[in-house]
């Protein structure tokens, strides 16, 4: 069961890592440093108003890389009959969402967290800020990963349901924009807890939402 | 060939607000094979489906003893990947060994192919990397989906045979086909006949 598990692993990150389907990692991490990088011409230059608003900025560019690669999550492999493969093996598709929750967090998760030094640059953030946007992203991601793969396997098979699960995503994921991103208001570090709390329980509920919504699109 | 059969009693299936067939019942023992014929929409597909347990049967039920495999009109396979890869993933998730995969893509004709990506590969070259990741499942029960859709006559013949071996190791096959297809027990079940 586990070498399985592994190597379903090993081809979730070979999918979604390193381009195998459109993209892979390369262009949700763009599209992070793209908006870091656009926000100061539309705010000005204004430095302390930058540093102040930056990481808030850093999340909701964060929010929205997780959401790019939604529809390539699930539907791929349901229409062409993964699911069903797997199901006549007798693997759980709790087992199938769980480990694919841990390939999309590691493929946006950690490269998030390092763009988001030089994106930190661009907005002028300084390294208290810094530390708690990156404690904030360590804890709020995986939260992050596990919304975005219920909302696909939710959408799978929809007409429109990338557009239908990226306004299913925001209002899941304010929970953690508010104790994430809410830390940097208070400049403490006494939502970080809070952030991963939301984290773990998204991550405890996830599989067992994705996995039943998967049996429903089989029909 | 570990012990297998396959029983469905009183079979229902319903899709949308249509029954598409009733009060079917079937017994396949271990060798035996049994085709499944009928016009299209009149339910082969569903059947199948319902006997792997994919889909609920809107009536009756169906048991099965030992592994079950399905080869459909989706072969399961990453398109982007060269089809040697593709077939790698699942030679690895079932457990067999290099040698065991040699022999199959050769017995399938597939060696020449596997450095082709299998977004490249014609229906019928699909159809035949469905049937090798199949083999390489070693399921005792085989449920064939048009399995002769795409593929030309040398591959029909290759596919009779394969089936007529898997049977006479002991394996149960329910082939949903409405081609003619020489199956080595002749037992044949025409679906139109349980139209509601």
């Amino acid at each position: 069961m586990i070498a399985r598990l592994a190597l379903l692993l090993k081809r979730d990150l070979g999918l979604l890592l390193f381009g195998g389907r459109r993209g892979g990692t390369l262009l949700p991490l763009l599209f992070f440093l793209a908006v870091a990088m656009l926000f100061p011409f539309a705010i000005g230059p204004d430095a302390p108003l930058l540093a102040r608003t930056g990481g808030g900025v850093i999340w909701v560019a964060a929010l929205l890389a997780a959401i790019l690669p939604l529809d390539r999550l699930v539907e791929p492999d349901l229409e062409l009959g993964f699911f069903d493969q797997w199901a006549l093996r007798g693997i759980a598709e709790e087992w199938l969402l769980l480990v694919r929750i841990i390939a999309h967090w590691l493929s946006f998760g950690p490269p998030l967290m390092l763009a988001a030094l030089p994106a930190a640059g661009l907005l002028g953030i300084d390294g208290n800020q810094l530390r708690i946007v990156e404690l904030g992203l360590l804890a709020g991601t995986p939260g992050l990963a596990a919304i975005g793969v219920t909302v696909a396997a939710l959408t799978a098979g929809l007409r429109g349901g990338a557009a239908l699960g990226g306004m299913l995503v925001v209002p899941l994921a304010i929970p953690l924009l508010v104790f994430g991103a809410g830390s940097l208001a208070t400049g403490g570090t006494s939502g970080l807890p809070l952030t991963g709390a939301v984290s773990l329980i998204l991550l405890a509920i996830a599989p067992f939402a994705a996995g039943a919504a998967v049996r429903g699109a089989r029909g | 060939m570990q012990v297998c059969s396959l029983t469905a009693s009183d079979l229902a299936c319903r899709r949308g607000e249509r029954v598409l067939f009733r009060g079917l019942s079937f017994a396949l023992a271990p060798g035996d094979a049994l085709q499944v014929t009928g016009s299209n929409g009149v339910g082969k597909s569903s059947l199948l489906r319902i006997v792997a347990g994919l889909l609920r049967p809107f009536h009756g039920s169906v048991t099965s003893e030992g592994a079950v495999g399905l080869v459909d009109e989706r072969p399961a396979l990453d398109p982007q990947l060269p089809l040697g890869k593709a077939l790698a993933f699942w030679a690895g998730f079932d457990g067999i060994g290099f040698v065991a995969r040699e022999s199959i893509s050769d017995a399938l004709g597939l060696s020449g192919l596997l450095d082709v990506p299998v977004r490249y590969l014609s229906t019928g070259q699909k159809k035949r990397a469905a049937l090798a990741r199949l083999l390489g499942q070693q399921a005792s029960v085989w449920l064939l989906d048009e399995p002769l859709n795409g593929l030309d006559t040398a591959a029909n013949k290759t596919v009779e045979t394969l089936i007529a071996e898997h049977c006479a190791a002991g394996g149960i096959a329910l082939v949903a086909s409405h081609q003619a297809i020489a199956l080595p027990s002749p037992q044949r079940i025409d679906l139109a006949e349980f139209a509601p």
